[in-house]
């Protein structure tokens, strides 16, 4: 009691006066925890309130919660997976591993096409050639004010209208366009090839690691050896010997038309080639604004000393802009990456089955809505957040370095 | 000394000499612009081809060879044989024509289909009063609150006399209107309240509950929003309380846009000066008073182009609403389409919706870009 009234100059130490809360409403501290206090029991309360209702109503419908519906036989025929399945014997758990798989291979996909589109038409608006920044300004313009879903509709009702198989559209006797979807050629893949594969990421790792070695010697010498041949050798020679010398077989599988459809090769299913064009088409519209912006952003000097100093054109996109612009591109970029798996979820209405669509099937199967609900949400809050933290990498990785 | 005078006349015409021939009138830009490498020139004539081909090919479909009207026979069926001759070289534009009031107003009573009508005129007006600067100020949120309380009585009727129509029923674009203009026009200021609470630094709790709703939000896609509106809101409920569809979506769509605007709003208060925060302090202010009368009016004014760019987003995010089976524009659109007769012909329909997305669209964002350059220009002085 004593020292909250001692003169705090008497002291030596000349601590600040030490603050101790006084229960009173002109008191900040004090009303900041008041508040606090509120808010969360007012939150608290409503979710308690919705969690009772809801825990009143399962049980007067008799459904009882949790995952245990996950290693029950699911029944659910899913048209294409990347994993062997079959609706009489395996569970909820692996459909819905499927939808998860099937959600990734539109999203990875989309990302990397809508990517290399957005690109080039964003560059294209910068082109001096009239037509071209004109025809680039207008399909930006438009597709960006036309709703996602009636684009997929509208792309999977064109590819629905596509001839039979009878009367494929083909390319050569390779690739084959009909209503029920698109057919490639395919590489019957058998062990050798996966040894290529192999052999051709450590060829990677060994680009990687010499181009790291010759930015060192640039730094210490300013002469940097050369990488092309050594690229070259790693990526394109070793895995071709690995290839020749295990005797890899180089046959192609033909879609072939027998009776109503075709056989063998390589099948794109329509839903997900309109769900993928959709896609890819409407986010590069997005990318191409923000692609084109970051250029822009660019100051002119830049290009001008650039070019002062003697850089050939593609040196001077390569050196100097393009890692200027990256900086203003990659933030809103990640958010257009999110935004495109995010948007994946509008399969459920053109049938591709994918995480959402699965999901939906499961809970209308088994009743247990809130376990869908939060399975769907658990996987994009998953991929979300593994896109944010890789952006966020690659972004403070490029990002200027300030003393 | 008069042969030293120079004259007018004497200066060699070096300032105002015309351009030389070639540099200036329309051959010129056309070699600036469309031929000035062999490359471009390529390019020109390639795309110049393509485009052309396009366009051509789609006047011939869209216009020459298309089908305006089909007749119909005694029981109101149309015969639609000659649009189905015509299926590969003309449009079938009758099936607009046959369907437009029910995209347009869904299963609304056909008789009292002036009213979703004035409902959209009256959405319109408020966009176009929203939009003059000349109105912003406080009485806007009051123009706002009775226009969309004038239309959710002209909706829903019941009263003055007129006929009360079930939500069932209402459909095509003033559901679209209704979603996205209740949707922002709710979502606003809750979305104002996220974004103080994300930036406060006394209230911890407050700021965490903020954090953890607007990355929850901004995480999953609308759709599973969307879903958990449909199917899990009915199990929220204490038992015998129903919320119907209409409603439920609105929530839903509230309930998203409020994540997203929040952190437009946000952006607005983080880039103003550090200075407005601190002479409002010194001036005294209370909280409220300075978020009030100080923070908030410059923010939000910060704000207004990237809110109306979320605007477009969640008008066309509406049409997600398809998906849970609410009657909205596309989803009338659909309706439309599996009329057996008109089955095969959704390119024209798709083509008519998109032309009423894009109209609303691009006469918002040609609005938001001008608006940026408006208020730019005293940052640019």
């Amino acid at each position: 009691m004593a020292d909250t009234h001692a003169d705090p100059r008497m002291s030596s130490a000349r601590s600040s006066p030490k603050r101790s809360m006084s229960f009173a409403w002109s008191d900040p501290a004090f009303r900041a925890i008041v508040w606090q206090v509120l808010i969360v029991g007012v939150v608290v309360g409503v979710i308690w309130y919705l969690i009772s209702n809801t825990a009143n109503n399962l049980a007067a419908r008799r459904i009882a919660t949790g995952f245990g519906f996950m290693d029950r036989i699911a029944g659910i025929p899913i048209g294409e997976s990347m994993i062997p399945y079959n609706p009489a014997e395996h569970t909820y758990g692996r459909a819905l591993l499927i939808g998860v798989l099937n959600t990734l291979k539109v999203a990875v996909i989309g990302v990397v096409l809508a990517t290399l589109l957005g690109t080039v038409i964003g560059i294209g608006r910068l082109s001096k050639n009239w037509l071209v920044a004109k025809i680039t300004a207008f399909y930006v313009e438009t597709i960006r004010d036309i709703p996602l879903l009636l684009q997929l509709l509208f792309w999977y009702t064109l590819l629905q209208g596509l001839p039979s198989p009878k009367q494929a559209l083909r390319i050569g006797d390779a690739v084959f366009l009909t209503n029920r979807g698109l057919k490639l050629p395919l590489l019957v893949w058998e062990w050798q090839h996966t040894m290529v594969l192999a052999t051709l990421a450590v060829g990677l790792v060994g680009v990687f690691l010499w181009s790291k070695h010759a930015k060192q010697r640039q730094d210490a010498t300013g002469v940097r050896p050369a990488t092309w041949p050594i690229g070259c050798g790693l990526l394109i020679a070793l895995p071709a010997i690995v290839g020749i010398v295990l005797g890899a077989p180089l046959e192609i599988e033909l879609p072939v038309l027998r009776g109503f459809n075709f056989q063998g090769g390589l099948t794109i299913s329509p839903e997900y080639f309109a769900l993928l064009l959709g896609l890819v088409v409407y986010t590069a519209g997005y990318i191409a604004e923000i692609v084109r912006s970051g250029i822009e952003a660019v100051a002119r000097g830049q290009w001008e000393a650039a070019g002062a100093l003697g850089l050939r054109s593609g040196m001077v996109l390569r050196l100097i802009v393009l890692p200027q612009a990256l900086r203003v591109i990659i933030p809103p970029m990640t958010s257009q990456y999110l935004n495109l798996t995010k948007n994946s979820s509008l399969a459920v209405a053109i049938g591709f089955q994918d995480i959402v669509s699965i999901a939906n099937t499961t809970l209308n199967q088994t009743g247990q809505a809130i376990e869908g609900i939060a399975v769907i949400m658990a996987v994009y809050l998953t991929i979300s957040l593994s896109i944010s933290l890789f952006m966020n990498w690659y972004n403070a990785h490029i990002a200027l370095v300030e003393r | 000394m008069s042969e030293t005078v120079v004259t007018a006349s004497s200066i060699p015409a070096g300032g105002n000499k015309a351009p030389p021939a070639g540099m200036v009138g329309p051959w010129a830009w056309l070699k600036a612009n469309l031929f000035n490498s062999w490359l471009s020139t390529a390019t020109t004539l390639l795309l110049g081809y393509l485009i052309l081909r396009a366009a051509v090919g789609f006047i011939d479909w869209a216009f020459i060879h298309a089908i305006w009207t089909v007749p119909y026979s005694a029981k109101g069926v149309p015969d639609t044989s000659s649009c189905q001759n015509a299926k590969e070289v003309g449009a079938c534009w009758a099936v607009i024509g046959d369907k437009y009031r029910l995209i347009l107003f869904g299963r609304y009573p056909y008789e009292e289909q002036w009213r979703p009508a004035l409902c959209v005129v009256l959405f319109i007006g408020l966009y176009i009063v929203s939009a003059m600067r000349r109105f912003w100020r406080k009485e806007l949120a009051l123009i706002w609150i009775v226009t969309l309380s004038a239309i959710f009585i002209l909706m829903g009727g019941g009263l003055f006399g007129l006929k009360e129509v079930q939500n069932d029923y209402w459909g095509g674009l003033p559901i679209t209107l209704i979603l996205a203009t209740f949707g922002i026009a709710c979502a606003f200021p809750l979305s104002i309240l996220v974004a103080l609470g994300r930036r406060s630094t006394k209230l911890p709790a407050v700021k965490l509950l903020c954090v953890l709703y607007v990355e929850l939000i901004r995480g999953v896609p609308l759709i599973s929003v969307l879903f958990m509106a449909s199917v899990m809101f009915p199990l929220f409920m204490p038992a015998g309380v129903n919320i119907d569809k209409l409603l439920r979506a609105q929530i839903a769509v509230i309930l998203f846009a409020a994540a997203y605007l929040a952190e437009v709003v946000r952006g607005g208060l983080q880039s103003l000066p550090k200075g407005q925060y601190e002479a409002a302090d010194a001036l005294g202010l209370s909280y409220w008073h300075k978020t009030g009368l100080i923070i908030l009016p410059q923010a939000l004014k910060l704000v207004i182009p990237p809110l109306v760019n979320t605007f477009i987003g969640f008008f066309k995010d509406t049409s997600l609403v398809l998906i849970i089976g609410l009657f909205d524009l596309l989803t009338m659109g659909k309706v439309a389409l599996s009329d057996p007769p008109w089955q095969s012909f959704s390119t024209e329909v798709y083509i008519a919706l998109a032309i009423i997305y894009i109209g609303f669209c691009f006469a918002m964002s040609n609005y938001s870009r001008g608006l940026e350059r408006e208020l730019g220009r005293g940052e640019r002085r």
